[in-house]
């Protein structure tokens, strides 16, 4: 079996962060588990502006943010960075396996960080009934696809939840001549940065319909409209609130869950930055969830260094270590 | 006139109170920072915004390059401007910061890239 000093699961800003700092903070031996084809994670597909204020003193878009700590990375040779490689499995002893084109990998580390980020809930999650026809996505999904795919999934758009995902999604397909009918939130308030109620919402007059829900969805093979209705403190519909919208897209921006699969599949429990395992970390949006990457990378710092700390532990005088580095790639 | 602003320079978002004669800020208070005071002016008297979008990229790894004005755009011009984005086709590679096109729209800044296209 492989081993490495430090594993990091997951190359985006918080893995990147973990990697440098850890790097900076004495380990030699990093290998950097990353699943998509580039390093960068979200940030890739966060094209807008608003990264970095705090961390860089700079307004930076996020592939702008993502490609300051991709030259880091790569300007670090202890940094080895492992893409296309998705993480089947990690044990509490630390031994981790991931595929990576053609192989199976199987490495024993000293430390290992999780980075894996957060997914975005789904209409299943905020129960909201009717069919179940195409054109149903969440906020993030539909980034990718405009972004980074080059395609339009729709024209005529009801974003559901008003968290910051939605509100710039909002802006982003007006921009490309989509037409957003409604932004519909349950809450009396938004969910996201006021600043993207003015810059998102508000610059393009996008009505926001607050206390309300979509009580249905409609359509066979696509959607065709939503019931809308006002809703009261406890999230109950007002009778006779009720009125449709038609749209043939609907863009879910109800929230983040941290993904945890690897950490709940290794038994693991969190507490802090640490976990109930010596020697596993989490950092960034697998740890919680936040709504500014600079706190991730700031974070993520503190992870690398913990991790370090426990390497550098392990290396001193009088306790047992193997020989790390035999068998690299 | 009164005019009520919500600052969008970070993402604390300072609600701003801002006194306005003739189009012309005489007063802004509610800023926690300078910024607060630069945007409101701004804001009343010539709103901009720093537009960001993505280009079609031929030949490239990434079919879609993003790209963002370097500087801000008057807030009366981001539909001409998505209209000039969607007609450019990037062949070359390029680096984040590099510039796509050169004095864009005539308005004095530049179309930049903001990710590395190989």
């Amino acid at each position: 079996m492989i081993k490495r000093d430090l594993v990091i699961v997951g190359g985006g800003p918080a893995g990147m962060a973990a990697a440098v700092s850890a790097y900076e903070n004495g380990v030699k031996d990093i290998l950097l588990v990353e699943r998509d084809q580039y390093l960068g994670g979200i940030l890739n597909q966060c094209v807008h502006t608003g990264f970095g204020i705090n961390y860089f003193k700079e307004i930076l878009t996020g592939p702008e943010y993502a490609d300051r700590f991709i030259e880091k990375v790569k300007n670090i040779p202890e940094i080895e960075v492992s893409l296309k490689s998705i993480v089947v499995s990690l044990m509490p002893d630390k031994i981790i396996t991931f595929l990576k084109p053609g192989r199976l990998e199987t490495i024993k580390a000293k430390a290992i960080i999780m980075a894996t980020g957060c997914r975005e809930k789904t209409r299943e999650m905020v129960h909201i009934q009717g069919t179940r026809p195409a054109g149903i996505f969440s906020a993030g999904l539909a980034q990718k696809l405009i972004n980074i795919e080059g395609l339009l999934p729709g024209k005529e758009i009801i974003v559901v939840g008003s968290g910051d995902i939605g509100l710039i999604m909002a802006r982003r397909f007006t921009l490309e001549g989509a037409k957003v009918k409604a932004i519909i939130e349950i809450q009396k308030e938004t969910r996201g940065l006021l600043r993207n109620m003015v810059q998102c919402v508000e610059d393009f007059n996008i009505p926001v319909y607050f206390n309300h829900k979509i009580s249905r969805i409609y359509g066979k093979d696509r959607v065709e409209k939503v019931s809308v209705c006002k809703v009261d403190d406890n999230f109950n519909e007002i009778s006779g609130s009720l009125f449709e919208i038609k749209c043939d897209t609907i863009l879910m921006s109800v929230g983040l869950i941290p993904e945890n699969e690897l950490i709940e599949m290794a038994g693991v429990r969190i507490d802090g930055n640490k976990t109930s395992v010596p020697g596993i970390f989490m950092c960034g949006n697998c740890l919680k969830i936040y709504d500014l990457v600079d706190w991730v990378t700031q974070d993520s710092f503190l992870a690398g260094k913990l991790a370090a700390t426990t390497i550098e532990l392990l290396l001193k005088p009088g306790s047992h270590s193997n020989t790390m580095g035999a068998g690299l790639q | 006139m009164m005019k009520r602003l919500t600052c969008i320079e970070c993402p604390k978002g300072c609600r701003l109170l801002v006194d306005a004669q003739d189009g012309k800020v005489v007063k802004v208070t509610g800023h926690e920072c300078p910024k607060g005071e630069k945007y409101a002016i701004s804001e009343i008297e010539n709103p901009v915004r720093i537009l960001t979008s993505s280009v079609l990229g031929r030949e490239l790894r990434l079919k879609m390059i993003p790209v963002r004005t370097d500087k801000p755009i008057p807030k009366s011009r981001i539909f001409d401007a998505m209209k000039e984005i969607k007609k450019v086709r990037l062949t070359r590679p390029l680096k984040a910061g590099d510039v796509v096109v050169e004095n864009f729209l005539s308005l004095g800044v530049n179309l930049i890239a903001t990710r590395k296209a190989e």
